[in-house]
């Protein structure tokens, strides 16, 4: 296996040529600073959505909580940055808040991931109620008040260099025997149990890489944001994530992209008419989930759609 | 001691509009396997009802609780058959969305006609007060414990004693099977909707007289906690309904009472999160065997 094939060079130049566009196009200022806000969001979502879409799209166990994590590393992040006001102060905030969510998703991951479906479900919003209401009532949190004038590092180049990371390691994740094993989860467990795989095993390692990254976001989003308070980690929080998960499609990795990008931009279209948005998301939502159950990629990758024509190609080459 | 009745006593009132919602949310899970989120802003539906009915008619206590029961059961039908409906044969996931953004439309549907601003219920009942010794009954906590009493029998009956009682339970507990035997599965699903909305819209009149206060966002909170008292009791279980949402009032308020009230909410999931890990299927829920 050769790292440098044809096709990841390709991947590699079109990450870059999207980054040099949009960075061009902010220096240049025809995207404003609304239009930054509306990028920076969507590439949290990215984060947020391709680590949830782990858990419950690719390992099959529904997760109503991960808005938790998110707060976590947000936490973390901004009291450690807001100590050390630096770019290092910033960098190791992120690292820090990303591997205590991760942490605390194993401390969690271990007794709830042997329920099942709903009551997992169901348990995982608990979690991040709690988490909530602890952050809530901590000192050092400053309560529902919040934490204000969290130094701002986050800018567009660390915004792409920690979405693509964590996509592409993500997808890794998926591509490797591990990732089939957590798929073999998702499609039976016994079965996969009864071919020797680690079901548990897996399913912890599999939380606890989606908290890390739901951390990373957390952080990236408090940097942003300089603003945190409990109340914007709750229930709706999550559900917000699992609906760009379940609209892009579970088990699709493009397919959360897409979404989180398609989302960003609506919600971004509806910002003017502030009375209705709400109601026009629910009835989106409704529609989209009667017409098309399955998300929008259902559980393709993009470059599937393509298979079809260069199928012979990549025949020969093998 | 005194004080630990009083908690009891104040308890008992909360969870039984707990309960209320928690039937709902109960039977229909044992009959269509979903969560049914927008069951919280069907409670909220009910106590705006309420509202109107009393504010603007001048009618009383059961006229208003009557008029919300009924609002909720066609509201509840009607969400049935509009968002569920067409997806009977998909991805449980599909619906819990479809769930959600049928909950998120309530809320903020509402939100656009009455405004986001939190309104004070009218008092219903004169003041008066019971005094057993040193603890306090008041005549609102005696019509909500003996309202959600009664129609807790009401639903009884309903389950146990009528033919669409009987539907009910066989399509819980095997739809396809029921339909072999010539049962209605659509009518008996969209009965069981129209039962749990109308209690759940019967909740929102006890809350709102228990409260004083309602506003369009106020079902989700009541609506997370009374799927968890579901949980509690074993989750299509009726009784373990009422136990579990009983239980999870006094918790609260014994959590309030003694300790400190910021962390009632984390309590009350926490205890969740306990159950579930000691006995995943809840108090009264019945253990099934995996089948390979």
């Amino acid at each position: 296996m050769r790292a440098l094939t044809k096709k990841n060079l390709m991947i590699l130049g079109s990450i870059l040529l999207t980054f040099i566009i949009v960075q061009a196009l902010l220096l240049v200022g025809i995207l404003d600073s609304f239009h930054e806000i509306t990028i920076s969001t969507i590439c949290i979502n990215i984060i947020l959505a391709v680590s949830l879409n782990l858990v419950t799209g690719f390992t099959g166990q529904l997760s109503l909580g991960h808005a938790g994590f998110m707060s976590i590393g947000a936490y973390v992040c901004a009291l450690i940055s807001m100590r050390m006001m630096s770019t290092q102060g910033f960098l190791i905030g992120v690292l820090t808040g990303a591997l205590v969510a991760a942490f605390i998703g194993i401390l969690i991951g271990i007794p709830t991931l042997r329920l099942k479906g709903d009551y997992l479900a169901i348990a995982t919003l608990g979690m991040a109620e709690i988490i909530r209401v602890v952050f809530l009532n901590l000192e050092i949190t400053n309560g529902a008040a919040g934490l204000n004038g969290i130094p701002r590092f986050t800018n567009w180049l660390w915004l792409y260099f920690f979405t693509v990371t964590a996509v592409v390691l993500i997808n890794n994740f998926i591509k490797s025997s591990h990732g089939r094993a957590c798929i073999a989860i998702r499609e039976d467990e016994i079965a996969a149990e009864s071919m020797g795989i680690n079901t548990t095993k897996y399913k912890v390692i599999v939380f606890a890489i989606s908290a890390f990254f739901g951390g990373l976001a957390g952080g990236l989003y408090s940097s942003y944001f300089y603003f945190l308070k409990p109340d914007l980690f709750g229930f709706m929080k999550s559900v917000d994530i699992l609906v760009i998960v379940v609209l892009g499609g579970l088990g699709s990795v493009t397919g959360s992209i897409i979404a989180a990008i398609l989302l960003g931009l609506i919600t971004t279209f509806l910002q003017s008419f502030t009375a209705v948005r709400m109601i026009v998301y629910a009835v989106l939502l409704v529609l989209i989930m009667i017409f098309r159950p399955s998300g929008i990629m259902g559980s393709k990758e993009i470059n599937d759609l393509f298979k079809f024509r260069f199928g012979k190609k990549e025949e020969r080459i093998e | 001691m005194d004080q630990f009745l009083q908690q009891i006593v104040n308890g008992v009132s909360l969870g039984s509009i707990y309960a209320l919602i928690a039937l709902g949310y109960t039977m229909i899970y044992g009959i269509i396997k979903l969560i049914n989120f927008a069951h919280g802003d069907i409670y909220m539906i009910g106590a705006y009802i309420g509202f109107a009915v009393t504010t603007y008619t001048n009618l009383g206590f059961f006229p208003a609780l009557i008029i919300a029961m009924t609002g909720c059961t066609v509201l509840g039908v009607i969400i049935e058959k509009v968002a569920y409906k067409p997806l009977r044969n998909s991805s449980r996931i599909a619906v819990l969305i479809t769930a959600i953004g049928v909950s998120f439309f309530l809320e903020y549907t509402m939100m656009f006609f009455v405004g986001a601003e939190v309104r004070s219920y009218p008092s219903l009942f004169t003041k008066r007060a019971f005094n057993f010794g040193d603890i306090v009954i008041n005549m609102q906590q005696i019509y909500i414990v003996l309202t959600a009493v009664a129609l807790m029998i009401l639903l009884q009956f309903i389950v146990h004693k009528t033919k669409t009682g009987k539907a009910m339970r066989a399509v819980s507990v095997d739809k396809d099977a029921a339909q072999l035997m010539g049962i209605n599965v659509n009518t008996t699903i969209s009965f069981t909707f129209a039962i749990g909305s109308a209690f759940a819209g019967a909740a929102g009149v006890l809350v709102g007289i228990y409260y004083n206060s309602i506003d369009p966002l106020m079902g989700m909170m009541p609506g997370l906690k009374a799927f968890v008292a579901a949980v509690f009791g074993g989750i299509g279980n009726i009784p373990g309904a009422m136990i579990g949402g009983l239980g999870i009032g006094i918790m609260e308020t014994l959590v309030s009472g003694y300790g400190n009230s910021m962390y009632r909410d984390a309590a009350v999931f926490a205890l969740l999160i306990i159950i579930l890990i000691v006995k995943p299927t809840g108090l009264l829920g019945k253990n099934t065997r995996e089948k390979v």
